[in-house]
Protein backbone atom coordinates (compact mmCIF):
# COMPACT_ATOMS: atom_id res chain seq x y z
CA UNK A 1 0.00 0.00 0.00
CA UNK A 2 1.23 3.43 -0.86
CA UNK A 3 1.81 5.77 2.04
CA UNK A 4 0.03 9.01 1.29
CA UNK A 5 2.04 12.00 2.42
CA UNK A 6 0.40 15.39 2.15
CA UNK A 7 1.96 18.82 2.32
CA UNK A 8 -0.10 21.92 3.08
CA UNK A 9 1.20 24.52 0.64
CA UNK A 10 1.16 27.98 2.09
CA UNK A 11 0.79 30.87 -0.31
CA UNK A 12 0.47 34.47 0.68
CA UNK A 13 -1.02 36.68 -2.02
CA UNK A 14 0.17 34.31 -4.70
CA UNK A 15 3.70 33.78 -3.37
CA UNK A 16 4.74 30.34 -2.12
CA UNK A 17 6.14 30.32 1.40
CA UNK A 18 9.67 29.00 1.72
CA UNK A 19 8.81 26.57 4.60
CA UNK A 20 6.27 24.82 2.32
CA UNK A 21 9.01 24.06 -0.18
CA UNK A 22 11.18 22.68 2.61
CA UNK A 23 8.23 20.51 3.68
CA UNK A 24 7.83 19.24 0.11
CA UNK A 25 11.48 18.22 0.13
CA UNK A 26 11.07 16.29 3.37
CA UNK A 27 7.83 14.68 2.14
CA UNK A 28 9.62 13.53 -1.01
CA UNK A 29 12.48 12.06 1.04
CA UNK A 30 10.08 10.13 3.31
CA UNK A 31 7.96 8.99 0.36
CA UNK A 32 10.99 7.65 -1.47
CA UNK A 33 12.07 5.76 1.66
CA UNK A 34 8.60 4.38 2.40
CA UNK A 35 7.35 3.81 -1.11
CA UNK A 36 4.84 6.61 -0.82
CA UNK A 37 3.29 9.36 -2.88
CA UNK A 38 3.37 13.10 -2.18
CA UNK A 39 0.36 15.37 -2.64
CA UNK A 40 0.60 19.13 -2.37
CA UNK A 41 -2.52 20.85 -1.04
CA UNK A 42 -2.86 24.17 -2.81
CA UNK A 43 -5.74 26.29 -1.50
CA UNK A 44 -6.51 29.85 -2.55
CA UNK A 45 -8.11 31.95 -5.26
CA UNK A 46 -6.53 32.20 -8.71
CA UNK A 47 -3.52 30.19 -7.57
CA UNK A 48 -3.51 27.42 -10.23
CA UNK A 49 -0.34 28.98 -11.65
CA UNK A 50 1.59 27.83 -8.57
CA UNK A 51 0.89 24.13 -9.19
CA UNK A 52 3.89 23.69 -11.48
CA UNK A 53 6.25 25.00 -8.79
CA UNK A 54 4.69 22.65 -6.23
CA UNK A 55 5.19 19.70 -8.58
CA UNK A 56 8.76 20.74 -9.41
CA UNK A 57 9.64 20.68 -5.70
CA UNK A 58 8.52 17.08 -5.25
CA UNK A 59 4.74 16.66 -5.39
CA UNK A 60 3.32 13.76 -7.44
CA UNK A 61 -0.06 15.46 -7.53
CA UNK A 62 -1.46 18.83 -6.56
CA UNK A 63 -4.89 18.91 -4.89
CA UNK A 64 -6.10 22.31 -6.00
CA UNK A 65 -9.01 24.09 -4.33
CA UNK A 66 -9.58 27.43 -6.01
CA UNK A 67 -12.44 29.43 -4.58
CA UNK A 68 -13.28 32.96 -3.45
CA UNK A 69 -13.82 31.72 0.13
CA UNK A 70 -10.15 30.70 0.13
CA UNK A 71 -8.76 34.02 -1.10
CA UNK A 72 -7.28 34.81 2.31
CA UNK A 73 -5.97 32.19 4.68
CA UNK A 74 -8.51 31.69 7.43
CA UNK A 75 -7.96 28.83 9.82
CA UNK A 76 -11.64 27.90 9.90
CA UNK A 77 -11.96 27.81 6.09
CA UNK A 78 -8.66 26.16 5.26
CA UNK A 79 -8.85 23.87 8.30
CA UNK A 80 -12.37 22.65 7.49
CA UNK A 81 -11.36 21.89 3.91
CA UNK A 82 -8.23 20.05 5.01
CA UNK A 83 -10.27 17.92 7.43
CA UNK A 84 -12.87 17.07 4.78
CA UNK A 85 -10.21 16.02 2.26
CA UNK A 86 -8.34 13.98 4.87
CA UNK A 87 -11.53 12.10 5.78
CA UNK A 88 -12.27 11.41 2.11
CA UNK A 89 -8.78 10.39 1.06
CA UNK A 90 -7.00 9.06 4.16
CA UNK A 91 -3.45 10.42 4.20
CA UNK A 92 -1.00 8.83 6.65
CA UNK A 93 0.94 12.03 7.25
CA UNK A 94 0.26 15.73 6.72
CA UNK A 95 3.19 18.15 6.78
CA UNK A 96 3.20 21.94 6.91
CA UNK A 97 5.74 24.62 7.70
CA UNK A 98 5.72 25.63 11.38
CA UNK A 99 4.53 29.13 10.51
CA UNK A 100 1.61 30.99 12.07
CA UNK A 101 -0.67 29.54 9.39
CA UNK A 102 0.85 26.05 9.34
CA UNK A 103 0.64 25.64 13.10
CA UNK A 104 -2.96 26.89 13.21
CA UNK A 105 -4.31 24.70 10.42
CA UNK A 106 -2.75 21.56 11.87
CA UNK A 107 -3.98 22.43 15.37
CA UNK A 108 -7.49 22.81 13.98
CA UNK A 109 -7.31 19.56 12.03
CA UNK A 110 -5.90 17.66 15.02
CA UNK A 111 -8.97 18.51 17.11
CA UNK A 112 -11.35 17.29 14.38
CA UNK A 113 -9.38 14.19 13.41
CA UNK A 114 -8.63 13.34 17.08
CA UNK A 115 -4.99 12.93 16.28
CA UNK A 116 -1.67 14.42 17.25
CA UNK A 117 -0.12 17.54 15.84
CA UNK A 118 3.62 17.64 16.41
CA UNK A 119 4.70 21.26 16.29
CA UNK A 120 7.98 22.80 15.23
CA UNK A 121 9.70 19.53 14.38
CA UNK A 122 13.40 19.58 13.43
CA UNK A 123 13.92 15.91 12.42
CA UNK A 124 11.58 13.18 11.24
CA UNK A 125 12.02 9.42 10.76
CA UNK A 126 9.99 6.25 10.48
CA UNK A 127 10.99 3.70 13.10
CA UNK A 128 9.16 0.33 13.15
CA UNK A 129 6.32 1.84 11.19
CA UNK A 130 5.86 4.66 13.72
CA UNK A 131 6.61 8.23 12.95
CA UNK A 132 9.28 9.57 15.30
CA UNK A 133 9.85 13.30 15.47
CA UNK A 134 12.43 15.40 17.25
CA UNK A 135 11.22 18.74 18.51
CA UNK A 136 12.61 21.41 20.80
CA UNK A 137 10.91 21.83 24.18
CA UNK A 138 11.50 24.26 27.02
CA UNK A 139 12.26 26.92 24.40
CA UNK A 140 14.95 24.84 22.78
CA UNK A 141 16.77 24.12 26.02
CA UNK A 142 15.97 20.40 25.50
CA UNK A 143 15.02 18.12 22.62
CA UNK A 144 12.15 15.68 22.85
CA UNK A 145 11.73 12.51 20.81
CA UNK A 146 8.00 12.24 20.10
CA UNK A 147 5.98 9.38 18.68
CA UNK A 148 2.71 9.96 16.89
CA UNK A 149 0.38 7.16 17.97
CA UNK A 150 -2.68 7.97 15.86
CA UNK A 151 -3.23 8.41 12.15
CA UNK A 152 -2.94 10.67 10.33
CA UNK A 153 0.06 12.26 11.99
CA UNK A 154 0.16 16.01 11.57
CA UNK A 155 3.60 17.57 11.68
CA UNK A 156 4.73 21.17 11.33
CA UNK A 157 8.39 21.59 10.37
CA UNK A 158 10.53 24.34 11.78
CA UNK A 159 11.52 26.76 9.01
CA UNK A 160 15.10 26.22 7.80
CA UNK A 161 15.50 22.95 9.75
CA UNK A 162 15.04 21.00 6.49
CA UNK A 163 16.81 21.78 3.21
CA UNK A 164 14.91 23.43 0.38
CA UNK A 165 14.85 20.95 -2.52
CA UNK A 166 16.20 21.87 -5.94
CA UNK A 167 13.25 22.32 -8.31
CA UNK A 168 13.02 19.81 -11.16
CA UNK A 169 10.97 21.36 -13.98
CA UNK A 170 10.82 18.01 -15.79
CA UNK A 171 8.53 16.52 -13.13
CA UNK A 172 4.97 15.92 -14.30
CA UNK A 173 2.34 18.37 -13.10
CA UNK A 174 -0.80 16.44 -12.11
CA UNK A 175 -3.46 18.82 -10.91
CA UNK A 176 -6.48 17.28 -9.19
CA UNK A 177 -9.19 19.93 -8.76
CA UNK A 178 -11.18 19.61 -5.54
CA UNK A 179 -14.22 21.61 -4.48
CA UNK A 180 -13.89 24.04 -1.59
CA UNK A 181 -17.42 23.26 -0.39
CA UNK A 182 -17.49 26.31 1.87
CA UNK A 183 -20.21 28.89 2.29
CA UNK A 184 -19.07 32.42 3.12
CA UNK A 185 -22.07 32.96 5.40
CA UNK A 186 -20.94 30.07 7.63
CA UNK A 187 -17.52 31.59 8.27
CA UNK A 188 -17.24 33.70 11.45
CA UNK A 189 -14.08 35.55 10.47
CA UNK A 190 -13.45 38.06 7.68
CA UNK A 191 -10.05 39.39 6.72
CA UNK A 192 -10.35 43.17 6.47
CA UNK A 193 -6.82 43.94 5.34
CA UNK A 194 -3.24 42.75 5.43
CA UNK A 195 -0.58 45.33 6.17
CA UNK A 196 2.62 43.97 4.67
CA UNK A 197 5.81 45.58 5.88
CA UNK A 198 7.62 46.33 2.63
CA UNK A 199 11.18 45.24 2.13
CA UNK A 200 11.41 43.33 5.38
CA UNK A 201 13.16 39.99 5.40
CA UNK A 202 11.19 37.46 7.46
CA UNK A 203 13.19 36.43 10.52
CA UNK A 204 12.10 32.78 10.28
CA UNK A 205 13.18 32.46 6.64
CA UNK A 206 16.35 34.54 6.90
CA UNK A 207 19.69 32.99 5.98
CA UNK A 208 21.50 35.78 7.81
CA UNK A 209 20.30 37.80 10.82
CA UNK A 210 21.98 40.84 12.34
CA UNK A 211 20.58 41.45 15.80
CA UNK A 212 20.98 44.33 18.23
CA UNK A 213 20.69 44.35 22.01
CA UNK A 214 21.00 46.59 25.03
CA UNK A 215 24.51 47.58 23.90
CA UNK A 216 23.20 49.58 20.94
CA UNK A 217 22.01 52.12 23.52
CA UNK A 218 18.90 53.53 21.83
CA UNK A 219 16.72 53.50 18.71
CA UNK A 220 19.40 55.32 16.73
CA UNK A 221 21.87 52.61 17.76
CA UNK A 222 20.06 50.28 15.36
CA UNK A 223 21.25 52.37 12.39
CA UNK A 224 24.60 50.56 12.01
CA UNK A 225 22.83 47.22 12.65
CA UNK A 226 20.32 47.94 9.86
CA UNK A 227 23.07 49.16 7.53
CA UNK A 228 25.06 45.95 7.97
CA UNK A 229 21.88 43.89 7.51
CA UNK A 230 21.08 45.74 4.28
CA UNK A 231 24.59 45.08 2.94
CA UNK A 232 24.29 41.36 3.75
CA UNK A 233 20.65 41.01 2.63
CA UNK A 234 19.92 40.01 6.21
CA UNK A 235 16.93 40.32 8.52
CA UNK A 236 17.13 42.59 11.56
CA UNK A 237 16.67 40.96 14.95
CA UNK A 238 16.69 42.29 18.49
CA UNK A 239 16.99 41.13 22.06
CA UNK A 240 14.17 41.48 24.54
CA UNK A 241 16.02 44.32 26.29
CA UNK A 242 16.03 46.42 23.11
CA UNK A 243 12.36 45.67 22.41
CA UNK A 244 11.21 46.34 25.97
CA UNK A 245 13.10 49.66 25.91
CA UNK A 246 10.99 50.60 22.88
CA UNK A 247 13.94 50.94 20.51
CA UNK A 248 12.54 48.53 17.90
CA UNK A 249 9.14 46.84 17.38
CA UNK A 250 8.34 43.50 18.96
CA UNK A 251 8.13 41.79 15.55
CA UNK A 252 11.96 41.79 15.57
CA UNK A 253 12.39 40.09 18.96
CA UNK A 254 14.41 36.87 18.98
CA UNK A 255 14.24 34.66 22.05
CA UNK A 256 11.96 32.82 24.40
CA UNK A 257 9.07 35.32 24.19
CA UNK A 258 9.95 36.31 20.64
CA UNK A 259 10.86 34.30 17.58
CA UNK A 260 13.01 31.21 17.32
CA UNK A 261 15.37 31.42 14.37
CA UNK A 262 17.84 29.08 12.65
CA UNK A 263 19.88 31.15 10.20
CA UNK A 264 23.19 30.13 8.68
CA UNK A 265 24.75 33.20 10.27
CA UNK A 266 23.63 35.15 13.36
CA UNK A 267 25.53 38.32 14.19
CA UNK A 268 24.77 39.42 17.77
CA UNK A 269 25.60 43.07 18.26
CA UNK A 270 25.66 44.39 21.82
CA UNK A 271 23.73 41.34 23.06
CA UNK A 272 24.98 39.76 26.27
CA UNK A 273 23.20 36.47 25.57
CA UNK A 274 20.78 35.82 28.42
CA UNK A 275 19.45 32.27 28.55
CA UNK A 276 16.09 33.47 27.18
CA UNK A 277 17.81 35.01 24.15
CA UNK A 278 19.92 31.90 23.57
CA UNK A 279 16.70 29.86 23.46
CA UNK A 280 15.71 31.73 20.30
CA UNK A 281 18.98 31.61 18.36
CA UNK A 282 21.23 28.82 19.53
CA UNK A 283 20.40 26.63 16.54
CA UNK A 284 22.05 29.17 14.20
CA UNK A 285 24.86 27.43 12.31
CA UNK A 286 27.45 30.16 12.86
CA UNK A 287 27.20 32.79 15.58
CA UNK A 288 29.28 35.96 15.65
CA UNK A 289 29.34 38.07 18.82
CA UNK A 290 30.32 41.71 18.96
CA UNK A 291 30.32 43.01 22.51
CA UNK A 292 32.43 45.25 24.72
CA UNK A 293 32.25 42.80 27.64
CA UNK A 294 34.60 39.83 27.11
CA UNK A 295 32.72 37.94 29.86
CA UNK A 296 29.33 38.16 28.09
CA UNK A 297 27.71 34.68 27.88
CA UNK A 298 27.14 35.14 24.13
CA UNK A 299 30.87 34.42 23.57
CA UNK A 300 30.31 30.88 24.87
CA UNK A 301 27.98 30.19 21.94
CA UNK A 302 29.87 32.16 19.34
CA UNK A 303 32.20 30.76 16.67
CA UNK A 304 33.80 34.18 16.17
CA UNK A 305 33.92 37.15 18.49
CA UNK A 306 35.12 40.70 18.52
CA UNK A 307 35.50 42.45 21.86
CA UNK A 308 35.17 46.21 21.58
CA UNK A 309 33.04 49.20 20.64
CA UNK A 310 30.22 48.07 18.38
CA UNK A 311 29.85 51.61 16.99
CA UNK A 312 33.34 51.27 15.52
CA UNK A 313 33.32 47.55 14.67
CA UNK A 314 29.92 47.28 12.97
CA UNK A 315 30.52 50.17 10.51
CA UNK A 316 34.00 48.77 9.79
CA UNK A 317 32.44 45.36 9.08
CA UNK A 318 29.79 46.99 6.88
CA UNK A 319 32.48 48.83 4.89
CA UNK A 320 34.51 45.64 4.57
CA UNK A 321 31.57 43.63 3.24
CA UNK A 322 30.51 46.40 0.88
CA UNK A 323 34.00 46.18 -0.58
CA UNK A 324 34.07 42.35 -0.73
CA UNK A 325 30.55 41.99 -2.08
CA UNK A 326 31.08 44.72 -4.67
CA UNK A 327 28.47 47.01 -3.10
CA UNK A 328 30.83 49.89 -2.38
CA UNK B 1 -19.42 40.23 29.34
CA UNK B 2 -17.67 37.11 30.60
CA UNK B 3 -14.00 36.72 29.76
CA UNK B 4 -12.06 33.56 30.64
CA UNK B 5 -8.27 33.44 30.61
CA UNK B 6 -6.52 30.06 30.53
CA UNK B 7 -3.13 29.93 32.22
CA UNK B 8 -0.44 27.33 32.70
CA UNK B 9 2.18 27.05 35.38
CA UNK B 10 5.68 26.53 33.97
CA UNK B 11 9.27 26.59 35.17
CA UNK B 12 10.78 30.08 35.38
CA UNK B 13 12.09 31.23 31.99
CA UNK B 14 15.50 31.84 33.56
CA UNK B 15 15.70 28.22 34.81
CA UNK B 16 18.51 26.03 33.60
CA UNK B 17 16.52 23.02 32.43
CA UNK B 18 18.29 19.69 32.19
CA UNK B 19 17.61 15.96 31.99
CA UNK B 20 18.46 13.61 34.85
CA UNK B 21 17.70 9.91 34.56
CA UNK B 22 15.36 10.60 31.68
CA UNK B 23 13.32 13.17 33.63
CA UNK B 24 13.24 16.88 33.06
CA UNK B 25 14.45 18.92 36.00
CA UNK B 26 14.90 22.63 36.57
CA UNK B 27 16.77 22.44 39.84
CA UNK B 28 15.53 24.82 42.50
CA UNK B 29 14.19 27.37 40.02
CA UNK B 30 10.63 28.38 40.82
CA UNK B 31 7.37 27.74 39.02
CA UNK B 32 5.78 30.80 37.47
CA UNK B 33 2.81 31.80 35.35
CA UNK B 34 3.81 30.94 31.79
CA UNK B 35 5.35 34.26 30.61
CA UNK B 36 3.18 34.39 27.45
CA UNK B 37 0.05 34.09 29.63
CA UNK B 38 0.77 37.34 31.50
CA UNK B 39 -0.36 39.25 28.41
CA UNK B 40 -3.57 37.22 28.22
CA UNK B 41 -4.34 37.85 31.91
CA UNK B 42 -3.77 41.59 31.47
CA UNK B 43 -5.99 41.66 28.38
CA UNK B 44 -8.76 39.77 30.22
CA UNK B 45 -8.72 42.33 33.02
CA UNK B 46 -8.68 45.25 30.56
CA UNK B 47 -11.67 43.84 28.68
CA UNK B 48 -13.58 43.48 31.93
CA UNK B 49 -12.64 47.00 33.01
CA UNK B 50 -13.72 48.45 29.68
CA UNK B 51 -16.89 46.48 28.95
CA UNK B 52 -17.98 45.38 32.43
CA UNK B 53 -18.80 41.85 33.47
CA UNK B 54 -16.41 39.29 34.85
CA UNK B 55 -12.91 37.96 34.24
CA UNK B 56 -12.34 34.35 35.29
CA UNK B 57 -9.01 32.52 35.29
CA UNK B 58 -8.68 28.76 34.88
CA UNK B 59 -5.65 26.54 35.01
CA UNK B 60 -5.36 22.82 34.40
CA UNK B 61 -2.63 21.24 36.46
CA UNK B 62 -1.64 19.87 39.84
CA UNK B 63 -2.31 21.57 43.21
CA UNK B 64 0.78 23.76 42.76
CA UNK B 65 -0.98 25.53 39.87
CA UNK B 66 -3.09 27.28 42.55
CA UNK B 67 -0.20 29.72 42.92
CA UNK B 68 -0.54 30.80 39.29
CA UNK B 69 -4.25 31.36 39.80
CA UNK B 70 -3.49 33.51 42.84
CA UNK B 71 -1.33 35.68 40.58
CA UNK B 72 -4.34 36.08 38.26
CA UNK B 73 -6.54 37.12 41.20
CA UNK B 74 -3.89 39.47 42.55
CA UNK B 75 -3.64 41.16 39.14
CA UNK B 76 -7.41 41.68 39.07
CA UNK B 77 -9.31 38.61 37.88
CA UNK B 78 -12.64 38.16 39.71
CA UNK B 79 -12.53 34.41 40.20
CA UNK B 80 -10.23 31.47 39.62
CA UNK B 81 -10.88 27.77 39.19
CA UNK B 82 -8.34 24.99 39.30
CA UNK B 83 -8.98 22.11 36.93
CA UNK B 84 -7.28 19.22 38.60
CA UNK B 85 -7.73 15.48 38.68
CA UNK B 86 -5.27 12.57 38.73
CA UNK B 87 -7.09 11.29 35.63
CA UNK B 88 -5.94 14.35 33.69
CA UNK B 89 -2.26 13.65 34.27
CA UNK B 90 -0.41 12.85 31.05
CA UNK B 91 -2.80 14.80 28.82
CA UNK B 92 -1.23 16.12 25.62
CA UNK B 93 -2.41 19.16 23.64
CA UNK B 94 -5.29 17.15 22.15
CA UNK B 95 -6.64 16.00 25.53
CA UNK B 96 -5.91 19.35 27.20
CA UNK B 97 -7.90 21.27 24.60
CA UNK B 98 -10.81 18.88 25.18
CA UNK B 99 -10.76 19.43 28.95
CA UNK B 100 -10.44 23.22 28.72
CA UNK B 101 -13.30 23.37 26.21
CA UNK B 102 -15.42 21.35 28.66
CA UNK B 103 -14.59 23.84 31.42
CA UNK B 104 -15.52 26.80 29.23
CA UNK B 105 -18.80 25.10 28.33
CA UNK B 106 -19.49 24.59 32.03
CA UNK B 107 -19.40 28.37 32.60
CA UNK B 108 -22.12 28.59 29.95
CA UNK B 109 -21.98 32.35 29.29
CA UNK B 110 -18.47 33.01 27.98
CA UNK B 111 -17.91 35.67 25.29
CA UNK B 112 -14.13 35.68 24.97
CA UNK B 113 -11.48 33.10 25.88
CA UNK B 114 -7.90 34.34 26.10
CA UNK B 115 -4.68 32.38 25.87
CA UNK B 116 -1.00 33.21 25.75
CA UNK B 117 0.68 32.29 22.47
CA UNK B 118 2.12 29.04 23.79
CA UNK B 119 3.55 27.57 26.98
CA UNK B 120 7.31 27.82 27.36
CA UNK B 121 7.66 24.17 28.43
CA UNK B 122 5.78 22.13 25.80
CA UNK B 123 6.01 24.91 23.20
CA UNK B 124 3.30 23.42 20.97
CA UNK B 125 0.97 26.44 20.69
CA UNK B 126 -1.78 23.98 19.74
CA UNK B 127 -4.17 24.35 22.65
CA UNK B 128 -5.82 27.73 21.78
CA UNK B 129 -6.81 26.65 18.27
CA UNK B 130 -7.81 23.19 19.56
CA UNK B 131 -10.13 24.72 22.17
CA UNK B 132 -11.65 27.03 19.55
CA UNK B 133 -12.37 24.11 17.26
CA UNK B 134 -13.97 22.03 19.99
CA UNK B 135 -16.20 24.92 21.01
CA UNK B 136 -17.01 25.73 17.39
CA UNK B 137 -15.72 29.29 17.87
CA UNK B 138 -13.36 31.34 15.75
CA UNK B 139 -9.66 31.08 16.59
CA UNK B 140 -7.95 34.50 16.57
CA UNK B 141 -4.37 33.55 17.29
CA UNK B 142 -1.28 35.83 17.31
CA UNK B 143 -3.44 38.81 18.28
CA UNK B 144 -1.50 42.01 19.04
CA UNK B 145 -4.47 44.35 19.38
CA UNK B 146 -8.18 44.17 20.09
CA UNK B 147 -9.19 47.13 17.96
CA UNK B 148 -12.96 47.01 18.47
CA UNK B 149 -15.40 44.95 20.47
CA UNK B 150 -19.16 45.27 20.43
CA UNK B 151 -20.53 43.37 23.40
CA UNK B 152 -24.13 43.84 22.26
CA UNK B 153 -23.74 42.97 18.58
CA UNK B 154 -21.22 40.26 19.62
CA UNK B 155 -18.52 41.23 17.16
CA UNK B 156 -14.79 41.84 17.49
CA UNK B 157 -12.03 43.29 15.34
CA UNK B 158 -8.42 42.35 16.02
CA UNK B 159 -4.97 42.82 14.56
CA UNK B 160 -2.86 39.69 14.20
CA UNK B 161 0.93 39.54 13.82
CA UNK B 162 1.90 37.24 10.97
CA UNK B 163 5.23 36.59 9.24
CA UNK B 164 4.75 39.22 6.55
CA UNK B 165 3.10 41.91 8.67
CA UNK B 166 -0.22 42.59 10.34
CA UNK B 167 -3.63 41.24 9.43
CA UNK B 168 -6.88 42.93 10.45
CA UNK B 169 -9.69 40.43 11.05
CA UNK B 170 -13.29 40.75 12.20
CA UNK B 171 -15.15 37.91 13.83
CA UNK B 172 -18.34 36.98 15.53
CA UNK B 173 -18.24 36.37 19.27
CA UNK B 174 -17.73 34.19 21.16
CA UNK B 175 -14.16 33.71 20.02
CA UNK B 176 -10.87 32.31 21.29
CA UNK B 177 -8.04 34.82 21.23
CA UNK B 178 -4.38 33.84 21.36
CA UNK B 179 -2.34 36.85 22.44
CA UNK B 180 1.28 37.71 21.78
CA UNK B 181 3.56 40.04 23.64
CA UNK B 182 3.08 43.66 22.53
CA UNK B 183 -0.69 43.50 23.01
CA UNK B 184 -0.22 45.25 26.36
CA UNK B 185 2.10 45.82 29.29
CA UNK B 186 1.05 43.40 32.07
CA UNK B 187 0.46 45.11 35.41
CA UNK B 188 2.11 44.06 38.64
CA UNK B 189 -0.23 42.70 41.29
CA UNK B 190 -1.21 45.41 43.77
CA UNK B 191 -0.65 45.00 47.50
CA UNK B 192 -4.42 44.88 48.01
CA UNK B 193 -4.70 42.38 45.20
CA UNK B 194 -2.15 40.10 46.78
CA UNK B 195 -3.97 40.23 50.11
CA UNK B 196 -7.28 39.48 48.43
CA UNK B 197 -5.76 36.59 46.47
CA UNK B 198 -4.22 35.08 49.60
CA UNK B 199 -7.67 34.78 51.18
CA UNK B 200 -9.54 33.76 48.04
CA UNK B 201 -11.19 30.36 47.77
CA UNK B 202 -10.18 28.63 44.57
CA UNK B 203 -12.61 25.80 43.77
CA UNK B 204 -11.53 22.64 41.99
CA UNK B 205 -13.35 21.22 38.99
CA UNK B 206 -12.43 17.60 38.34
CA UNK B 207 -13.00 15.41 35.29
CA UNK B 208 -16.40 14.25 36.56
CA UNK B 209 -17.54 17.83 37.29
CA UNK B 210 -16.71 18.68 33.69
CA UNK B 211 -18.43 15.58 32.31
CA UNK B 212 -15.26 14.43 30.55
CA UNK B 213 -15.33 11.23 28.53
CA UNK B 214 -12.60 9.09 30.22
CA UNK B 215 -11.40 7.94 26.79
CA UNK B 216 -10.57 11.52 25.83
CA UNK B 217 -8.37 12.55 28.75
CA UNK B 218 -5.00 11.60 30.19
CA UNK B 219 -2.75 9.20 28.28
CA UNK B 220 -5.73 7.43 26.67
CA UNK B 221 -7.05 10.64 25.19
CA UNK B 222 -3.62 11.68 23.98
CA UNK B 223 -2.18 11.04 20.55
CA UNK B 224 1.50 11.40 21.19
CA UNK B 225 4.04 9.93 23.55
CA UNK B 226 7.39 11.17 24.74
CA UNK B 227 9.72 8.17 24.91
CA UNK B 228 12.74 10.39 25.40
CA UNK B 229 13.84 13.88 26.26
CA UNK B 230 17.44 14.77 25.64
CA UNK B 231 19.76 17.57 26.53
CA UNK B 232 21.12 19.68 23.71
CA UNK B 233 24.32 18.48 22.16
CA UNK B 234 27.07 20.74 23.46
CA UNK B 235 28.22 23.34 20.96
CA UNK B 236 31.48 22.21 19.46
CA UNK B 237 34.63 24.29 19.75
CA UNK B 238 35.21 27.59 21.44
CA UNK B 239 35.09 31.14 20.29
CA UNK B 240 37.85 32.55 18.13
CA UNK B 241 38.42 36.15 19.13
CA UNK B 242 39.53 38.54 16.41
CA UNK B 243 41.67 41.43 17.53
CA UNK B 244 43.40 44.55 16.27
CA UNK B 245 41.82 47.82 15.20
CA UNK B 246 38.12 47.71 14.26
CA UNK B 247 39.15 47.67 10.59
CA UNK B 248 41.61 44.83 11.13
CA UNK B 249 39.10 42.79 13.13
CA UNK B 250 36.45 43.44 10.48
CA UNK B 251 38.77 42.30 7.68
CA UNK B 252 39.66 39.08 9.54
CA UNK B 253 36.02 38.38 10.31
CA UNK B 254 35.03 38.92 6.68
CA UNK B 255 37.80 36.51 5.62
CA UNK B 256 36.55 33.84 8.02
CA UNK B 257 32.88 34.17 7.15
CA UNK B 258 33.52 34.12 3.42
CA UNK B 259 35.87 31.13 3.80
CA UNK B 260 33.17 29.33 5.83
CA UNK B 261 30.70 30.14 3.04
CA UNK B 262 28.10 31.49 5.45
CA UNK B 263 27.93 34.70 3.44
Amino acid sequence: MTTKIWVFIEQVEGLLAQPSLEALGEARRLADLQGGAVSGLLFGHNVAGLAATVAAHGADEVLLADDATLADFRTEAYGSLLVRLARERGPALILAGATTRGRDILGWAAADLETSALADVIALEYADGHLAATRPVYAGKLFGATLASKSPALVSLRPRAFPKPEPDASRAVNVVPVTAGLNEADLATKVVETLVEEGRVSLADARIIVSGGRGVGGPEGFAPVRALAATLGAAVGASRAAVDAGWIPYAHQVGQTGKTVSPDLYIAVGISGAIQHQAGMRSAKTIVAINKDPEAPIFKLARYGVVGDLFKIVPALDAEFKKRLGKA
Amino acid sequence: MHVVVCVKQTPDSAAKVSVENGKVTWGDAGLVVNPWDEYAIEEAIRLKEKYGGKASAISMGPETARESLKTCLAMGCDEAILISDPALKGSDALATSYVLAKAIEKFGDVDVVLFGKQAIDGDTGLVPVGVARRLGWAPLTYTIKIAELDAVAKTIKVERLLEEGKQVVTSRLPAVIGTVKDINEPRYPSFMGIRKAAKAVIPIWNAVDLGCDPAKIGPMGSAMTWPQINALPARQGSVELLSGTPEEAAAQLADKLLADKVI
